[in-house]
């Protein structure tokens, strides 16, 4: 195991800076998420950390050491892909065991890690079939299997739940969070998916634009944000915004006002009937109803905005009906309307 | 026969007649010569220009005469030698230099591909002259070498391969690049397993290609005990005034190679061919 430390690192292609000086401290043994949208640069951080991408800029050390320079072999690293990277022509424990290719390891060492590996894994009944007999939760299992058996300093993790259907997908996180848990091997976790973020990370990074925006727990980020991308990548469905200003009780809608107040759907609670309500309210024209089971997601047309609030209770709103919401006191986000930053809670 | 192929009611489509006819007449044309030679080998010399296709007295006598004659042998293990050493250098050598072009990034690399592939369209009999101009220089004349070094490595496996290596997805490279493998490692146990048809379709197609060559190694070599099988089998019939019955005897024994290779590979062929694209 080992930390990882991030200092004014660079990527360039070119002229352009896709990568553009980051600093990050990574933990030994602690589980670390990379998130944002598309082209954000955190798959070239993550491949700059691999060694698969040579560093433009600053500096790079896992456990202490300088790495810039080192190729891949030499980081001790483990990586595990987006398309699983197991190779067709060999079987589970050959794949498996591919990890160990280059390792000075005696026969039976090498055999007892594999068959550790399996039986962690739940492949132990698989080893002998090749990839194209395992499903998309299997294959990927392999590969984190070929990981595994190294027993790196850390684990890289690239996108791998992106090609898993939704139910495999959400049992393959608590896996890979398991298996963490067990190993406690530092970890390097790249996604775009925020669920994954806040289910797995004990700390998340959200990069746009090739820079870091804010660093912390799934907790720290919800609660506070620090700018209007963060607070609306992170959660889902995604912060209502509307234009606001302050006053003496919290934040009112105002479409000229120079703030702008967000609210969580989940904390914007629309009710068959309406109470008298200290909180924030707001009242629109229902154009989409979601149900959802335990509640419904109700999409309401709010002047020119459109925004997303909760149905707790039995009533499922008619499109095209009024309804009115409210968050109560507390559950509002301000950021300020010109800069988009976090302005706090209220 | 397919359900497409016939009409609703069950009867054979017109159409399909002409194709089946057609194809039967083609595939008769290809095989007359062969059969003729077979024929041939077993017929005594004074019954050759009996055009029956069955011998009236069939005999192994030219075989035994073929088999029993050292140069023969010595002509059969000359391609048998050059045929494989060349198909193992351009299975090697093809795919290395293919890998490296589909896989890695470095200045020029563009060039170099497009200046390996025009030599595909310079025809070989321009080339002959450089070549023995080469060999004569390099002392290579009527020696195995000077045999084998054009073919060595080709325009067209690397082309080939390339293609194909360009297919193996990325991800495998650098996964075997961060378990710690050198790059030779990552081709030799990575890529080139991911590319065993193309690879068998160029080690098919190299290995006839040279068992049936003629032109050059009858132009490079002077001595007999250097003749390829196809040179060698020429010169049996100049200076035997046209011994018709073993030519064709020793024809003859020279396909056996040829369709040993179709009969054990044959699941790379027709797999090959089709990933390919290719022709024989």
């Amino acid at each position: 195991m080992a930390t990882i430390e991030l200092e004014k690192l660079v990527k360039r292609y070119g002229k352009v800076e896709v990568v553009k000086g980051i600093d990050l401290s990574i933990a030994d043994g602690e589980f670390v998420v990379f998130v944002g949208p598309s082209g954000c640069g955190k798959s070239t951080t993550l491949r700059m950390i691999a060694g698969l991408e040579e560093i433009s800029d600053g500096t790079l050390k896992i456990g202490s050491e300088v790495v810039n320079e080192r190729e891949p072999k030499q980081r001790n690293i483990a990586m595990v892909f987006q398309n699983y990277a197991i190779y067709p022509h060999m079987t589970v424990r050959q794949n498996i065991g591919f990890g160990l290719y280059t390792s000075k390891l005696d026969k039976a060492e090498k055999d007892k890690r594999i068959e550790e590996a399996g039986k962690i894994l739940g492949l132990e009944a698989l080893l002998d079939r090749r990839p194209a007999a395992l499903s998309g939760g299997q294959r990927q299992r392999v590969a984190i299997g070929r990981a595994m058996v190294r027993d790196p300093s850390a684990f890289l993790f690239d996108e791998p739940l992106s090609n898993l259907d939704a139910q495999l997908r959400a049992q393959m996180r608590i896996e890979i969070k398991r298996l963490h848990q067990k190993l406690k091997t530092t970890t390097v976790y790249v996604t775009h998916d925020q669920i994954e973020a806040m289910t797995m990370a004990d700390r998340i990074v959200v990069m746009k634009d090739g820079v870091i925006l804010q660093v912390g727990t799934p907790s720290e980020l919800y609660d506070a944000p620090v700018d209007v991308f963060t607070a609306r990548f992170i959660g889902s469905p995604s912060m209502n915004l509307v234009r606001g200003r302050r006053t003496a009780s919290g934040a009112v809608m105002a479409p000229v006002g120079d703030i702008l107040i967000g609210v969580r759907p989940h904390d914007l609670i629309a009710h068959a009937t309406v109470t008298g309500s200290n909180g924030f309210t707001v009242t629109g024209t229902v154009s989409a109803v979601e149900p959802l089971g335990p509640e419904t997601l109700v999409h309401l047309d709010v002047a020119d905005t459109s925004i997303i609030a909760t149905v707790r209770e039995k009533f499922v709103p008619t499109v095209g009906s009024t309804l009115t919401c409210e968050a109560a006191p507390g559950d509002l986000y301000l950021f300020d309307a010109s800069t988009e930053r976090f302005l706090g809670r209220s | 026969m397919s359900e497409a192929t016939r009409l609703s009611h069950g009867k054979v489509r017109p159409g399909l007649i002409v194709t089946w006819t057609v194809l039967f007449i083609g595939g008769l044309i290809m095989v007359s010569p062969l059969a003729f030679m077979f024929s041939t080998s077993l017929k005594t010399a004074d019954q050759i220009y009996d055009l029956r296709l069955i011998p009236a007295a069939p005999t192994l006598a030219n075989y035994i005469a073929v088999l029993a004659d050292g140069r023969f042998m010595r002509w059969f293990f000359n391609s048998t030698l050059i045929a494989v050493i060349v198909t193992v250098s351009n299975c090697f050598f093809d795919s290395l230099v293919g890998y490296t072009l589909a896989k890695f990034e470095f200045r020029g690399r563009y060039f170099i591909f497009l200046a390996i592939l025009s030599t595909l369209m310079i025809p070989t009999e321009m080339l002959v002259i450089p070549w023995y101009l080469m060999s004569s220089q390099l002392g290579w004349l009527d020696s195995y070498w000077g045999i084998m070094f054009p073919g060595m490595m080709t325009a067209f496996g690397t082309f080939l391969m390339k293609q194909f290596f360009e297919t193996v997805p990325n991800d495998f490279i650098e996964a075997a690049r961060v378990d710690g493998l050198n790059e030779f490692q990552i081709w030799w146990k990575v890529a080139l397993p991911l590319v065993t048809p193309a690879l068998s379709a160029l080690a098919i197609f190299t290995f006839l290609g040279n068992w049936t060559a003629f032109f050059w190694p009858l132009i490079v070599t002077t001595s007999k005990e250097l003749y390829t099988l196809p040179v060698g089998l020429s010169s049996f019939a100049v200076e035997q005034s046209i011994q018709w019955e073993m030519i064709m005897t020793g024809a003859a024994i020279a396909t056996l190679p040829t369709l040993l290779v179709f009969l054990v590979l044959q699941r790379y062929i027709v797999r090959g061919v089709m990933l390919a694209g290719l022709k024989g």
